[in-house]
């Protein structure tokens, strides 16, 4: 086996996506009623806003930086689709009018960490606050749920009789788009390029702000739509929804072996990581755990996915120390 | 570096010197942004300025101001600490519980226990962040989860009442320490003056700047980078310890969810007080005048009648504009310095 062939197997990104393999193969023998297509098509709707959002958020993760406000940008466009709907638009105007109003908000965080240099975990946090507080604005605490059926029906029904929901044919060519471009494009490299080192990048002729702010724009548009797959998902656009998936987000994000420092990681591992997280919340529910005592899960993975691989790299580097000592020795 | 001591002008009157200082003071910002709002919405509505109205916002804002003071300290060392509104939350319900098992118990127990807890708490951060040399951004976002499960998990949908709680518990979020004074309002000032002090006179306090202002030559300095780190992250848990029991005895009924989403309130309230989060600069009292802030900007709110739901969107707007005006006087000084150094 050659050298390239035992590190890949032994990365993180594969680890992840055996323990996916895995977690899903024992959930489906032992766990009674996982592997049932009813509880698939649960699965994927409750693994869809996360999985949509965890797109951009490699990209963005992988250049070095964060956006914490997408759940919120989630919230704000279920805000607005619920505000537009009572005032009597269409829903075919309403839909694209939250994913420009989604990457409108994008640009906003992209500006303020490309424009002004101002760092991004501080930028979104705030932004966390203030798009969730337009939300609110916008809406009040009330909902809106009579959006016609043919919409809601579609998001939450299935290819044909089978147990294939419908919205998988949205977020499988855009996760296939999203892999693509990271692993198969010279942009995909050049992001790999900025997150190890923005400064060398910089002076390798990559346009490391413009390509930030793009990311930033992108990552709000996705989170839009997330929006509004998730207000018709429950028929109910109301100015909490997705309240805390950042956090979630990041959580599968950094669980599929992505670096939080930037410059490392893949999209299948991160695929698997939300696969992962979801399948592991939904078994655990089917058993009667209670849904926040999966939160201790959710966490310890979380740091696990990190701490792990350092502790990997630290008794190799012990193995090889010791051995290059008794090296010397002789 | 601190940044009001990196500001000194090239050739200043001592007239010039002082008020150059005081207008680079970040917290004077607050200070000023404080009082405009007092001044506004007490114009609009006097009921603003009344003694019940004055001491809600106190109260309310004592326990944000303990937790400002133990996240102020996290994130001048470059680091950060979402966990502290799962910790409150642990610690309330551990707190409530036990006061309602053992009536007897004085309050000084209650105290310690929810310092020790969040203490424990705070530990597994730091030795996560230093020995496992995970970024706390992680850490703490895991064990944000972790800790809220555990209490979920113990609690099993139950909550404390306030009539299982025993009454010197519960009168002491309203007592007063010499009749005026409200016990909660006394511990957080004893908080953000103590670590302040620390922070500033101590020899700790400042190595905690050095190693916010550069980790790597903290280390080279010889400073002890893994025991301060550790200390950091205990003051930071045991005061969101402290917190959860100041928040039991104020609201009385504790559940699971007590403290869900605080940890943004907290640094928010740490940002808005000037403290950068690249670490190495700030003050603790700042952040406890940004809790102020924030809480005053609340209260005036509702008296002003205005929608509530402005509230959130006008705290992530301060954020904003905290980091973008950080941004300002750090572009200000590099300018300045430059030019110090084309006149040498």
């Amino acid at each position: 086996m050659s050298e390239r062939v035992r590190a890949r197997l032994a990365s993180w990104d594969s680890i992840i996506i055996l323990l996916t393999v895995a977690v899903l193969v024992v959930a489906s023998l032992t766990v009674s009623n996982f592997g049932t297509g009813r509880n698939f098509t649960f699965l994927v709707l409750d693994l869809m806003p996360i999985m949509l959002v965890a797109l951009p958020m490699t990209f963005i993760i992988v250049t070095g930086e964060i956006d914490l406000s997408v759940a919120s940008t989630l919230g704000l466009a279920s805000s607005i689709m619920g505000y537009l709907w009572n005032q009597g638009l269409s829903i075919e105007s309403i839909i694209p009018i939250c994913i420009v109003a989604g990457a409108l908000l994008g640009a906003l965080n992209g500006f303020l960490v490309t424009g002004l240099g101002l760092p991004s975990l501080a930028v979104t946090i705030g932004t966390l606050a203030l798009y969730r507080g337009l939300a609110f604005v916008v809406l009040g605490d009330g909902a809106v749920a009579d959006f016609p059926f043919n919409y809601t029906g579609w998001v939450t029904g299935t290819i044909g009789d089978g147990s294939v929901p419908n919205v998988l044919v949205l977020i499988v060519p855009l996760a296939v788009l999203f892999g693509v471009i990271l692993h198969a494009t010279p942009f995909g490299r050049s992001l790999y390029a900025i997150g190890a080192n923005a400064q060398a990048a910089h002076f390798s002729g990559i346009r490391v702000a413009r390509t930030k702010f793009w990311l930033y724009v992108v990552s709000g548009a996705v989170a839009g739509l997330a929006g509004v797959l998730w207000t018709l998902r429950y028929s109910s656009a109301r100015a909490d929804n997705g309240a805390g998936l950042e956090l979630a987000v990041v959580a599968a994000v950094l669980l599929g072996g992505v670096s939080i420092f930037g410059g490392k990681g893949s999209l299948p591992g991160v695929l698997a990581g939300v696969v992962l997280l979801a399948a592991l919340q939904n078994a655990l529910r089917l058993q009667d755990v209670s849904g926040q005592a999966l939160n201790v899960v959710t966490g310890a993975l979380l740091v696990l996915s990190v701490l792990l691989p350092n502790i990997a790299t630290s008794i190799r580097n012990t193995w090889q120390r010791r051995r290059l000592r008794r090296a010397a020795a002789v | 570096m601190s940044a009001a001591s990196a500001t000194a002008p090239p050739t200043p009157s001592p007239v010039k010197r002082i008020v150059g200082a005081l207008i680079r003071t970040r917290e004077l910002g607050i200070i000023l942004a404080l009082a405009a709002l007092i001044c506004y919405t007490a114009a609009g509505n006097p009921r603003f300025l009344s003694g019940q109205s004055v001491r809600d916002i106190l109260l309310n804002t004592a326990i944000l101001a303990v937790m400002a003071a133990g996240q102020a300290v996290v994130v001048i060392t470059r680091n950060i600490d979402l966990s502290v509104g799962s910790v409150l939350g642990l610690s309330a319900f551990a707190v409530a519980t036990m006061m309602s098992a053992n009536p007897g118990l004085p309050m000084i127990v209650a105290i310690l226990a929810g310092l020790a807890i969040g203490g424990v708490a705070g530990l597994i951060n730091g030795v996560l962040v230093r020995f496992g040399r995970v970024p706390a951004l992680v850490v703490t976002l895991g064990t944000l989860y972790i800790f809220r499960g555990v209490t979920y998990s113990w609690a099993g949908g139950q909550q404390v009442n306030a009539d299982e709680l025993p009454r010197h518990f519960l009168t002491f979020a309203n007592d007063s320490f010499l009749g005026f004074l409200p016990w909660l309002v006394l511990i957080a000032l004893i908080v953000v003056g103590g670590v302040s002090v620390m922070m500033r006179n101590y020899r700790v306090g400042r190595e905690l700047y050095a190693m916010g202002s550069s980790p790597q030559a903290a280390e080279l300095a010889g400073i002890r980078v893994a025991r301060n780190l550790l200390g950091v992250f205990v003051l930071s848990g045991a005061l969101a310890g402290l917190a959860g029991v100041l928040f039991a005895a104020r609201f009385g009924t504790v559940d699971a969810a007590a403290g869900t989403g605080l940890e943004l309130n907290v640094v928010a309230a740490v940002v808005v007080g000037g403290v950068a989060v690249f670490g190495g600069s700030g003050t603790v009292w700042g952040a406890g005048l940004g809790a102020l802030l924030l809480t005053v900007i609340g209260s005036a709110l509702a008296v002003l009648d205005i929608n509530q739901f402005w509230q959130q969107a006008i705290v992530g707007a301060l954020i904003i504009a905290a980091i973008c005006a950080d941004r300002l006087v750090a572009v200000r000084i590099a300018r300045a310095l430059r030019k110090k150094d084309s006149h040498v």
